[in-house]
């Protein structure tokens, strides 16, 4: 760690991590929901633990992303953070707003749209909780010695994620319009800038860690972006097929979906190439595991998986099943979750000065985790392969066909106790790193 | 070989056109096509209570409607035209929760008048053009019957 400024992340960070916990917990209260035992159905009902378990996703995400902004922009621009102080005001009010939202699901109050159920005046404060992040990150930028090509990648994906929560924010009368609109976040989100950030933090991690020349990096990087967001934002289109919308988003959701995988093909690629070419000499090998796990699983889950359901002909089936939940979540691990772990895995040795790296229980958790991941994707798809063929091929009625399903869900739980296993000994290791030193601070 | 410059030149230009395509195609969609389509006309006053109800309450975080939203509720697109008006009423009004075959829903117990804005919503939402969603289940006919003699 080179600036006394980036130990900021540690916060962000730690909200992140303690965030996925809470998340796994309310997603085994739905598996278990889904197996008949909806036991705190009174207390915590389906739609405030779908609505929870969402949110702390998107939360702990951003939180990961911030937390990674702050660790690598100082490094990047060769310039301390602009404030401290108000990193922490910014990290606090995230932390708060995020304690009332989730809270508020509890007691009815939110707005039923999937992913952004954060209700409107809460809304409000996370537009301001974002504008002071992206004045402290971007004020450093433009005061730094540097303006590297993954510094302003990363730069833009955050200033886009930003502007593209404002459309999610207005009120439509129509449902059409609504969902329209809410896909201008959700989709352009995780399927656009997000890319464009998880470009930069990979970016910055592969030069790290591998040696490779930065010019070569970064000009597969342009390449990489360029793919996503020509093949990403047409490709909304696949959430335009069956909400009201003309037939022409059929032709040209399924031709640019197909192309989605390609930008995340790049990504594996890339990864791989350039641990080929580097020197392999960096010390913190799980750091590197969860670098390169990033870029693969990215591309299973997110490229192939959801191209396997995109095509419309295929859609018209698998739509609002199942088969989605599938895709979901492996896309959002592979993509965004094992990103925000390798960036921590990364820089948690260099500010607190402690190589846990060594130890067994790093190793565990990421083989666990994702061998668990893959169980629970495997157990969606056959839950959501039945559910299309009893409920929409067959027309069974929804609830017989969902129990028929329950006997996945039970696989769902077996494979999601082996992903918790691995999580827990990932946080077990993270909180014996301790807190950030001066001591880690390489000397000037 | 490519240079950096070109990968950048390539970057912004994709982007740029792709974005301008999306905002064209957008414009097209919502003031062309999408009034006729999601019949505009039709939005009354009570549909849009119907659909602030439905949206304060988070139906979408067990149902789906137009396929979105979670699974663990039936998909309500067509359920005034399924079900009926009559039964609708009866599981938005009840002061019990609804447990078809033992899956619970929250008991609502909402006032006539609420049940009737909400039931207006899915009426609306029943009768847009969804280019074919959901499908007729194409395999029905070919499912043998279960013999009646066991």
């Amino acid at each position: 760690m080179k600036y006394k400024s980036q130990q900021v992340a540690w916060w962000f960070f730690t909200l992140s991590v303690i965030l996925l916990v809470l998340q796994i917990v309310y997603g085994f209260i739905m598996a278990f929901a889904h197996m008949g035992f909806d036991v705190l159905h009174d207390i915590i009902p389906f739609n405030a633990a779908t609505a929870t378990h969402k949110n702390l996703l998107v939360v702990w995400i951003l939180s990961g992303f911030m937390g990674a902004a702050y660790y690598i922009i100082p490094e990047e621009a060769e310039h301390e953070l602009i404030s401290v102080p108000l990193a922490k005001l910014q990290f606090w009010s995230l932390a708060i707003v995020g304690v009332v939202a989730v809270a508020g699901f509890h007691m009815n109050w939110w707005e039923g749209r999937k992913f952004l159920e954060i209700p409107r005046p809460l809304d409000y404060l996370v537009v301001l909780n974002v504008l002071l992040f992206l004045y402290l990150i971007l004020m450093t930028l433009f005061k730094g010695k540097k303006q590297t090509t993954t510094a302003l990648v990363l730069s833009m994906g955050l200033l886009f994620a930003a502007l593209l929560y404002l459309p999610g924010m207005i009120w439509f009368d129509s449902q059409t319009m609504d969902s329209f609109f809410r896909w201008w976040v959700v989709h352009l989100w995780v399927e656009g800038v997000w890319e464009l950030i998880m470009g930069g933090i990979l970016a910055f991690l592969l030069i790290k860690l591998t040696g490779v020349d930065r010019e070569v990096i970064e000009k597969w990087l342009y390449v990489i972006v360029g793919l996503t967001f020509i093949s990403g934002i047409l490709g909304t289109g696949h959430h335009y097929y069956y909400i009201g919308t003309p037939r022409y988003w059929l032709l040209i959701g399924g031709i640019f979906s197909a192309m989605e995988p390609l930008a995340f093909l790049g990504m594996a690629l890339f990864a791989i190439n350039m641990y080929r070419k580097g020197e392999k000499r960096h010390p913190n090998k799980i750091a590197l595991y969860w670098t390169l796990g990033t870029a693969i699983m990215s591309f299973v889950g997110a490229g192939l998986l959801g191209v396997a359901h995109t095509l419309p002909q295929v859609n018209l089936w698998t739509h609002g099943t199942f088969v989605t939940a599938m895709h979901g979540h492996m896309a959002f691990w592979g993509a965004y979750g094992m990103l925000v772990l390798a960036i921590i895995s990364y820089s948690m040795p260099l500010m607190t000065g402690r190589k846990m790296y060594t130890k067994e229980g790093a190793n565990y958790a990421f083989w666990l985790s994702n061998i668990g991941m893959v169980g629970m994707v495997t157990a969606f798809a056959a839950a959501g392969v039945t559910q299309v063929y009893l409920e929409r091929k067959v027309g069974m009625d929804f609830i017989e066909a969902q129990q028929a399903m329950a006997i996945h869900f039970y696989v769902l739980v077996g494979a999601a106790t082996l992903f918790t296993i691995g999580v827990t000994m990932f946080i077990v290791n993270y909180f014996k790193y301790g807190r950030p030193t001066e001591e880690a601070l390489e000397p000037a | 070989m490519l240079s950096k410059n070109q990968a950048r030149t390539f970057f912004f230009a994709g982007t740029i056109i792709s974005f301008l395509v999306f905002l064209g195609l957008t414009w097209h969609t919502l003031a062309r096509e999408v009034p006729e389509q999601t019949n505009a006309k039709n939005i009354t006053e009570s549909v849009i209570r119907g659909k602030k109800i439905f949206d304060s309450n988070n139906c979408m975080g067990c149902h789906t409607i137009f396929g979105e939203g979670a699974y663990y509720a039936p998909e309500l697109t067509k359920a005034y035209q399924r079900k009926g008006e009559a039964y609708i009423k009866t599981v938005l009004t009840v002061k019990t929760p609804w447990a078809p075959r033992g899956r619970k829903m929250v008991a609502y117990g909402m006032s006539e008048q609420d049940a009737a804005d909400v039931i207006a919503f899915l009426k609306w939402a029943g009768e847009v053009d969804l280019n074919g969603f959901p499908p007729e289940p194409d395999l029905q006919s070919k499912v043998p019957a279960p013999s009646s003699s066991q």
